[in-house]
């Protein structure tokens, strides 16, 4: 392994006139710039690296080094369901037919890819309980809004204009509000109780004629079941409103729970969490949204229609007169459809039930195992993740933050920390079903031990990490002093 | 052991008021600021908006989360403490000496409502 740090910036392997490649000769007729608005035209060149095809391949090399990753170690980052994403994946997304493929083909050329994404809707309809599916967001939080603009539309168009709010959980993840805000709706918070669940009492007064929906997350983000979903969405359409469902942790339920039979109207699901698609860095992601039957005609522009005869069938590629219009340009992320249907296919029916109990025993086998040493404050069976407040014996000062830092010098990526907000020490756990338990094992030691060397010799793990390439980081400073571009760093330097 | 002083309001949501005649000094507690981390960022109101009891006036970011301010009391901002556009760290330094927004109250009975120094000592468990 190479345990050389690299560090350098592109800009900084940059040499006046060195380049990688040439271009053919130009065909087109050189644009006549004196005609373009003088205010939109560049006044100088811009700064560009200026490289050799050799020192970009190993620029890019070395850095992808530094990466740490589900394909290099255990990275049990709550919330995020960091799931193995299996290379049949990218073998199937990666040939040609697939690949190759230009947004603007006819759609008589593109039938198999049009399969493919009319299949996952309807496979993702199936899993959920739910009508009719979009693909076309490019992440969960696209999905939110998009969901969102469905719920408004549906009022506006029975003439209610006066639903302009939503309910989120004060346990709801941070895009729910943000979300909301984006899309001119008001935010209502309804309290947890102690054990994690949203509070029908506090519920209840908060309900009336200008409540468009409610959203929620369930299991929710401490990973406890919402036991009360029927009474609550039974309250929240008696109100007239409608309930929409965060997919962040579909996870434990697929196969064997669904948000549709629970009575939600409205949901999203982040493929890069639930069907293994790479996620974060690794993305792009994709957040799908289903609607319940009535309320397809929301769903936004362009849809995949199947038309069949006795003996045929085919794809296209319609525009309605849904009035969201377009979310996205063309049919979203393609290539990452692609990857979570090849998943669902892979798995099969009877598989993917087993992903949510597995998912579930890993995380309660963790939770059992480090009770001792970690505060607990929701006992009890949890579903594919659970929150720690903390270390049990906080008297040493070392807190969640140092504990996280500390598990880098073991090798393993930190959980979720200081959210969700509800607890000050939160850790959130989520090791997924993919997880040996060796790894189990081994993670459940090493946290052990820093625990016991929270309890013995507090300065170390207040210090950590150590055995990193690069030390502690001064997050306050990258907050207030950001520096985001080369020329900014060059600034910053003088 | 977070510093509390006497003669102050606090309000469940970390905020204190500090009176002196018709105005009042807002800001957030010791307790708040510790548990918040490092402070990177105060959104304060402008000169001349109106604030309300109860009410989020702002909002404060740390390297930990963004949590809403909430205003202990009615009334008129006469002034923003404009140091902590610079300097938001001033707020962990000396939560009580940088106040975050000073307030004309409009209902000076509100403070009856609120807790003194060993109400709030009790109320964060200290």
């Amino acid at each position: 392994m190479n345990n050389q740090y690299y560090s350098k910036l592109i800009f900084e392997l940059s040499h006046e006139g060195r380049r990688g490649y040439s271009l053919p000769d130009n065909e087109f007729k050189e644009y006549d710039l004196a005609s373009m608005p003088q205010n939109l035209l560049r006044q100088q060149e811009p700064d560009l690296p200026q490289v050799d095809e050799l020192t970009v391949v190993r620029h890019y090399t070395n850095m992808s080094n530094n990466n740490f990753g589900v394909d290099t170690g255990f990275y049990p980052l709550g919330s995020c369901t960091m799931k193995y994403n299996p290379k049949i994946n990218e073998e199937i997304c990666a040939m040609p037919a697939f690949s190759g493929l230009h947004p603007l083909q006819q759609e008589n050329t593109v039938q198999g890819a049009l399969e493919v994404y009319y299949n996952l809707q309807r496979s993702l309809a199936e899993i959920s309980g739910l009508s009719e599916f979009t693909l076309n967001p490019y992440a969960g939080a696209h999905g939110e809004l998009t969901g969102l603009m469905i719920m408004r539309s549906y009022h506006m168009s029975r003439n209610d204009s006066k639903r302009t709010k939503v309910i989120v959980p004060d346990s709801a993840h941070g895009t729910n509000p943000a979300s909301a805000a984006v899309c001119g709706l008001e935010v209502v918070v309804v309290k947890s109780r102690p054990d994690g669940t949203v509070d029908v009492d506090d519920l209840q007064p908060l309900l009336g004629d200008d409540i468009a929906g409610m959203m929620m997350t369930n299991p929710n983000t401490l990973g406890i079941f919402e036991h009360d979903i029927a009474k609550i969405a039974q309250l929240v359409h008696d109100c007239g409103g409608l309930m929409y469902y965060d997919g962040a942790n579909l996870n434990p339920m697929l196969g064997k729970c669904r948000p549709g039979d629970l009575g939600f109207d409205i949901m999203h699901i982040n493929l890069h969490k639930t069907f293994s698609t790479p996620h974060g860095g690794g993305g792009p992601g994709s957040g799908p949204v289903g609607v319940r039957a009535g309320l397809e005609q929301f769903l936004p522009n362009p849809r995949v229609k199947r038309t069949e005869g006795d003996d045929w069938y085919q794809y296209s590629i319609e525009n309605t007169d849904s009035a969201l219009g377009s979310i996205s340009s063309f049919l979203g992320n393609f290539a990452v459809i692609m990857r979570a249907y090849t998943y669902i296919l892979t798995l099969g029916r009877e598989n993917l039930a087993q992903v949510g109990p597995l998912a579930t025993l890993n995380a309660n086998y963790i939770k059992e195992s480090l009770k001792d040493c970690y505060e607990l404050p929701l006992k009890g069976v949890c579903k594919h993740e659970f929150v720690f407040d903390g270390l049990k014996d906080k008297s040493t000062g070392v807190t969640t933050l140092d504990v996280a830092k500390r598990l880098l010098d073991y090798g393993f990526h930190a959980p979720t920390i200081y959210f969700p907000l509800l607890f000050h020490e939160a850790m959130m756990i989520e090791p997924t079903e993919n997880e040996s338990k060796e790894t189990l094992d081994a993670f459940i030691e090493v946290m052990r031990k820093i625990a016991h060397e929270a309890a013995t010799d507090p300065e170390l793990v207040k210090s950590a990490p150590h055995h990193t390439p690069v030390r502690r980081l001064d997050d306050t400073k990258a907050a207030l002093k950001q520096i985001v571009t080369f020329a900014e760093l060059r600034q910053a330097e003088l | 052991m977070s510093k509390i002083i006497d003669g102050l309001f606090y309000s469940e949501s970390h905020e204190y008021v500090k009176i002196e005649g018709e105005f009042g000094y807002v800001g957030i507690t010791d307790y708040a600021q510790h548990e918040l981390g490092n402070v990177v960022y105060v959104d304060m109101p402008e000169v001349d908006d109106e604030v309300e009891a109860g009410q989020e006036f702002g909002a404060v970011e740390s390297v930990k989360a963004a949590s809403d301010l909430n205003s202990p009391v009615s009334g008129t901002v006469v002034e923003v403490n404009e140091a902590l556009d610079d300097e938001p760290g001033l707020v962990n330094k000396d939560p009580y000496a940088n106040w975050i927004i000073k307030v004309q109250l409009s209902d000076a009975s509100e403070l009856d409502s609120l807790m003194n120094a060993e109400a709030y000592k009790n109320f964060i468990g200290e």
